[in-house]
């Protein structure tokens, strides 16, 4: 395991293998917070779907990880960010089982019931950012 | 470069006085070796901080080079084999860069003839030695830790599928997978399902970390190809962390056959080839 680290990681997402090493400093992260095992899998396979999402529709990024406490509890927290074509109707977009594209249209509404807290910012032609925090229990 | 014959003279202080010429020397034969691998620039920088971390170490004869007035320069060495295994040179090439130091300075007191003198050469001979050795296990160490990183990656790439039984197939899938690999190996299976003529395949997921929708959508997939070829797929090893994260994420399996081990699915496929496991009681 890398050592343990202060402050945000960034990663870049611009190919099929920067997913897994995505997934991999979550999963470092999760496991330094001490989150369940339950909560480590869900949160790492959020991570996976919205990385993807970034990689495949946002045309690559980069995905930030980094640890937070609101006082009581502490929690990890994982952005992906891009500047692809953004999302024009994000009622679709979170549909269960609606995609654009060939995927399962799962990842996001997926993703959004893996964690505890889940925004999206996006905007047709500038870009998505999809911010999700899982607290320890 | 060479000193005056009979004068008696402390090896370190003759290295200290002529470090400019001797590294620049040093230089000089180590880039020919390298064959312009390495720059003069990037080895001079190397070789003057290693030249600075040997110069309170000379008239050692190594065999001590464990104790802590090494500490700088074992920590140097280490570095710099680790940049030398990372850029792709041999272990001996970065060993001959310590051993050439040692033909710059005989070079440097050739003419001398003075015994003392000559037998602080021979320590420092022995010195270097014990530097270059150390190169080497700092070498096969850096190498292993890249080798470690490589074969776990490795791993994932590598996943087999075994005939278990007649008519059983089983592939484990180990780590994390990426829909590339999951992809390859889903497209073994259905090949091997193919030449083999099984009916029956276990994909064991014991060994997953992850499975999301782009995995579970090769699952998905590769159990309906291989219905369409006339063979039943088994899941096997789904962990209640994995089944809770499948379950949120809103994906149906809908009839495919899952066990909770890959003993249970193995009995599972071999009652379905019609054979029977039974204990037998051993007088
Ligand atoms: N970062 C993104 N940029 C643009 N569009 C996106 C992004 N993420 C998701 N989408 C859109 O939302 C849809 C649903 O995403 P998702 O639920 O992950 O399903 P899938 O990946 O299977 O298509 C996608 O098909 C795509 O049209
Ligand atoms: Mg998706």
């Amino acid at each position: 395991m890398p050592p343990r680290s202060e402050g945000p990681e960034e990663l870049p997402i611009t190919a099929d293998d920067d997913v897994v090493r995505v997934r991999q400093l979550v999963r470092t992260y999760a496991q330094q917070t001490k989150l369940s095992l339950v909560d480590q899998t869900k949160l790492v396979t959020a991570a996976s779907e919205l990385a993807r999402n970034t990689l495949i529709y946002g045309g690559g990024g980069f995905a930030r990880v980094e640890e937070v406490s609101d006082g009581r509890r502490a929690g990890v927290r994982a952005s992906f960010h891009d500047e692809g074509p953004g999302i024009p109707d994000l009622t679709l977009a979170l549909a269960d089982g609606w995609s654009s594209g060939s995927g399962l249209g799962l990842g996001l509404s997926g993703a959004k019931r893996l964690v505890d807290q889940f925004d999206l910012d996006t905007e047709v032609g500038r870009g998505t950012v999809v911010t999700v925090t899982k607290w320890k229990r | 470069m060479t000193v005056d014959a009979g004068r008696a003279q402390n090896l370190t202080d003759l290295m200290r006085d002529s470090a400019e010429p001797l590294i620049d020397e040093w230089v000089g034969v180590v880039a020919a070796l390298l064959r312009g691998r390495s720059t003069k620039t990037e080895l001079e920088a190397d070789f003057r901080e290693f030249f600075a971390a040997l110069l309170p170490v000379v008239g050692s004869d190594g065999k001590d080079i464990g104790g802590p007035e090494f500490t700088d320069l074992r920590a140097f060495l280490e570095e710099y084999s680790r940049s030398r295994v990372r850029a792709g040179f041999t272990p001996t090439e970065t060993a001959s860069s310590v051993f050439s130091l040692k033909r710059v300075v005989f070079d440097l007191t050739e003419s001398s003839d003075d015994p003392q003198m000559f037998r602080q050469l021979m320590a420092f001979s022995g010195l270097l030695d014990a530097l270059g050795l150390l190169t080497f296990e700092s070498f096969a160490r850096v190498r292993e830790e890249i080798i470690r990183e490589q074969s776990e990656q490795l791993l994932e790439l590598t996943t087999p599928v075994v005939k278990v039984w007649e008519g059983v197939l089983a592939v484990p899938l180990v780590g994390t997978l990426d829909s590339a690999r999951t992809q390859v190996v889903m497209e073994k299976l259905l090949e091997a399902l193919v030449e083999t003529g099984s009916e029956h395949a276990i994909i064991d997921i014991t060994g997953v970390f992850a499975v999301d929708t782009q995995v579970a959508q090769h699952l998905l997939k590769t159990v309906v190809a291989a219905r369409l070829m006339g063979a039943e797929c088994i899941v096997s090893g789904i962990r209640p962390q994995i089944a809770q994260t499948i379950v949120a994420l809103g994906i149906e399996f809908g009839d495919i056959v899952t066990k909770a081990s890959l003993a249970d699915a193995l009995r599972h496929a071999l009652r379905r080839e019609g054979v029977d496991v039974v204990r037998s009681e051993i007088a």
